[in-house]
């Protein structure tokens, strides 16, 4: 039931989408996202799918119209890209308080300005906080993995919660790469039906979605999304074993990478994850103790988790592919530190935001990193906890 | 479609919006609501959709909806997108047999929400061609942040963001026209209508629309009592000099053949319209004659291009 075939990352979620036929895709063009719905509108035009497809005027109207049609009881997915999901803001709050398990691919791209249409994670850190799940993939087969674990994961009735399934753009939504892809009934068994409790369309059940809430219940109901982030850990792990049973490949929250006696180790997401694996195979041919982790899981932030893998590390660099402004580092430096405040024994930790608008990172400039994890380790001088990596000057 | 109009019959239908909403008394936005709602067949279901406004945040306060039907609010801009996504479910659905019966797709939007910020969705709604019926409740501001002008706002009101100073006489600019507007997207029914008589104009509109294939709007005049500050027991003597002073004329567009509804037999002076709202009373100031002869002089213009249109 497992074949290969050599797909970009873009195709991969086209594909996925496919094979799983929701009732409604709604989407606007933007680079580098753009094939998605380009693959997807050839599928509806050859009629290999039973899907409504509404291309849109704008992104935030395909938020819209994904809230619209996932309220009347349709699965709908949608995908886009920095800018586009920046228009999309408002709505995906929306979603996910109206507790609507929408499933968006986003193809990471910088936000303007200036506009720049390469690859890092601005788009989707800028909207980390809008009570979306979010899962990241290092490469074309995680991409199409990823995607159809959405589904069983946002759709059960104890999380209901909208999935955003993100890889980096271009560098996997543009590049081909050989993966392994489930044959359609594999792919619709594993992902299921559709069977919200309630919905607009019901006949039985009229339903009113998206009320003006005063201060009385307000909280109440935010309270009640928070607790569903915090659950749904639990049903991504089990979605992910479901998976590995299926296909034999694993999923956590979460990449280890020779973290078993690690003394220095990176924390990243995504397509870098690759180079920097090679630097740590670099460097434990000479001996050295690196180690890798690949954060697959942004939210719910799986803290107790990773302090847990990072407890016996001694120093570790943070690096983020995304600026936030805060003059202190970018967004997963600020969440991973937190996460090993509780720690007795904390690892000495530094910050790095890299890959800025598609800057190129090396293996050189992750052995560069781990050149001065070393010194730290050896109780040199911490130094400057907030640096750039990779730009001139 | 129903040949006559039984007002009374029309009236004994069970009310799909039902009373207890907080909209403020006299309210254009309610009466909208429930003439437009009536016009579906009592077998028939509906989704109701919703900008954010007035009708919004006194319609569905949590725990309460007015609505009989299932109802949608999404947000100011997203109305047209919303109720898209819920008709392409419908399809979808259906399709697959997974639900049965007839289900109408009809969404309110204030001015706010239509001519402007949700202009937009509205715009790509209509042009997708889904088969929804767009109302807009016109009252012809922002009203419920509080009276701001908007581009349905006529020239020389007074809102609160173009307010009478002693150099600026209110708003500067004409009122967007925009059923011709939506007229323009050639979608098969668009009409303009409000509350006239035994609503007999409203309610045959609000039919067509609904029962028409296709994306339809009906833009309604819905005058605001606080906004356009007149006691509220005179919001039929303002919707009827709206018509009278073909201020606000009833047309229809129905696949592309534009007719007039109703032609008043003698064209009333505007400023009977004007007098009775507040929000031009600086307009009956002496040395301010100008601006009731520009206000005329412009609707006279408005209508003499409607009339053209609907001699064909």
């Amino acid at each position: 039931m497992n074949y290969n075939d050599r797909l970009s990352g873009n195709e991969a979620i086209a594909f996925a989408m496919k094979q799983i036929d929701p009732d409604v895709m709604a989407a606007f063009p933007i680079t580098p996202s753009t094939e998605i719905p380009q693959y997807f509108a050839q599928y509806v035009a050859n009629g290999e799918v039973n899907t409504e497809f509404v291309p849109v005027e704008s992104e935030h109207s395909s938020m819209s119209a994904c809230i619209g049609a996932q309220a009347a009881g349709a699965r709908s997915v949608t995908a886009t890209s920095s800018c586009g999901l920046a228009l999309m803001y408002e709505m995906m709050y929306v979603a996910s308080s109206s507790r609507l398990p929408i499933t968006l691919a986003c193809v990471n791209r910088a936000l303007s300005g200036p506009i720049n249409i390469n690859n890092d994670h601005s788009d989707s850190m800028g909207i980390r906080d809008a009570g979306w799940i979010q899962i990241y993939a290092e490469n074309n087969q995680e991409a199409y993995d990823n995607f159809l674990q959405a589904m069983p994961i946002g759709e059960h009735p104890e999380v209901r919660l909208p999935v955003m399934v993100c890889q980096d753009g271009f560098i996997t939504s543009h590049a081909l790469e050989n993966i392994t892809l489930l044959d359609e009934q594999s792919v619709k068994d594993f992902v299921g039906e559709y069977t919200p409790e309630n919905y607009l369309l019901k006949k039985e059940n009229p339903l009113a979605i998206g009320p003006y809430d005063l201060g009385c219940h307000y909280m109440e109901h935010k309270v009640q999304q928070a607790e569903a982030m915090k659950g749904a850990k639990k049903r991504i792990l089990e979605v992910a074993e479901q998976f590995e049973a299926l296909t034999g490949r694993k999923y956590g929250l979460f990449e280890e990478y020779r973290m078993e006696d690690a003394e220095l180790a990176l924390v990243l997401i995504g397509s870098s994850a690759g180079t920097a694996k090679m630097a740590v195979d670099l460097l434990r041919e000479k001996g050295i103790q690196a180690g890798l982790v690949k954060i697959r899981v942004f939210r719910p932030f799986p803290a107790e988790e990773l302090a847990q893998a990072l407890q016996h590390v001694k120093a570790l660099a943070i690096m983020d592919k995304a600026e936030s402004f805060s003059a202190q580092g970018g967004p997963l430096f600020a969440e991973v530190r937190a996460a090993l405040y509780d720690l007795e024994h904390r690892p000495r930790t530094v910050g790095y935001v890299y890959g800025l608008g598609g800057r190129d990172i090396t293996p050189e400039h992750f052995m560069g990193v781990y050149d001065r994890l070393a010194e730290i380790a050896a109780g040199g001088d911490l130094g400057p906890t907030y640096t750039h990596l990779g730009q001139r000057g | 479609m129903e040949r006559t109009y039984h007002f009374k019959h029309t009236l004994e239908k069970k009310e799909r919006f039902a009373p207890g909403h907080r909209l403020c008394a006299g309210c254009g936005a309610g009466i909208a609501v429930r003439g437009v709602l009536r016009a579906l067949r009592e077998e028939d279901r509906a989704v109701v959709g919703n900008a954010t406004g007035c009708l919004e945040v006194s319609s569905f306060l949590y725990p309460y909806t007015a609505y009989e039907d299932s109802y949608i609010h999404t947000a100011f801009e997203s109305a047209g997108a919303s109720l898209s996504g819920v008709e392409a479910a419908y399809n979808a659905l259906k399709r697959k047999g997974k639900i049965d019966g007839t289900v109408k797709f009809i969404t309110f939007g204030g001015d706010g929400g239509t001519y402007d910020i949700g202009f937009q969705s509205l715009s790509g709604a209509m042009e997708r061609g889904h088969d929804l019926t767009y109302v807009c409740y016109d009252n012809e501001a922002y009203m419920n942040t509080g009276i701001q002008r908007a581009s349905s706002t006529p020239r020389f009101a007074n809102a609160t963001t173009s307010p009478v100073g002693s150099e600026i006489p209110g708003k500067k600019q004409n009122k967007k026209n925009l059923t011709d507007i939506i007229a323009a997207h050639n979608v098969p029914y668009v009409a303009q209508t409000t509350f006239i008589g035994n609503f007999r104009d409203l309610y045959t509109k609000a039919k067509k629309a609904i029962y028409t294939p296709g994306p339809s709007f009906l833009n309604v005049m819905a005058p605001c009592p606080r906004g356009w500050e007149y006691p509220t027991e005179k919001l039929p003597e303002i919707c009827n000099l709206a018509v009278e002073t073909c201020v606000w004329p009833l047309f229809e567009v129905e696949n592309g053949v534009w007719r007039l509804s109703y032609e008043p037999k003698k064209k009333r002076p505007v400023e009977e319209y004007l007098r009775l709202q507040g929000r031009f009373r600086h307009m009956f100031k002496p040395g301010n004659e100008w601006m009731i002869e520009e206000t005329q002089h412009n609707v006279d213009e408005n209508w003499e291009k409607l009339l053209t249109k609907c001699q064909g």
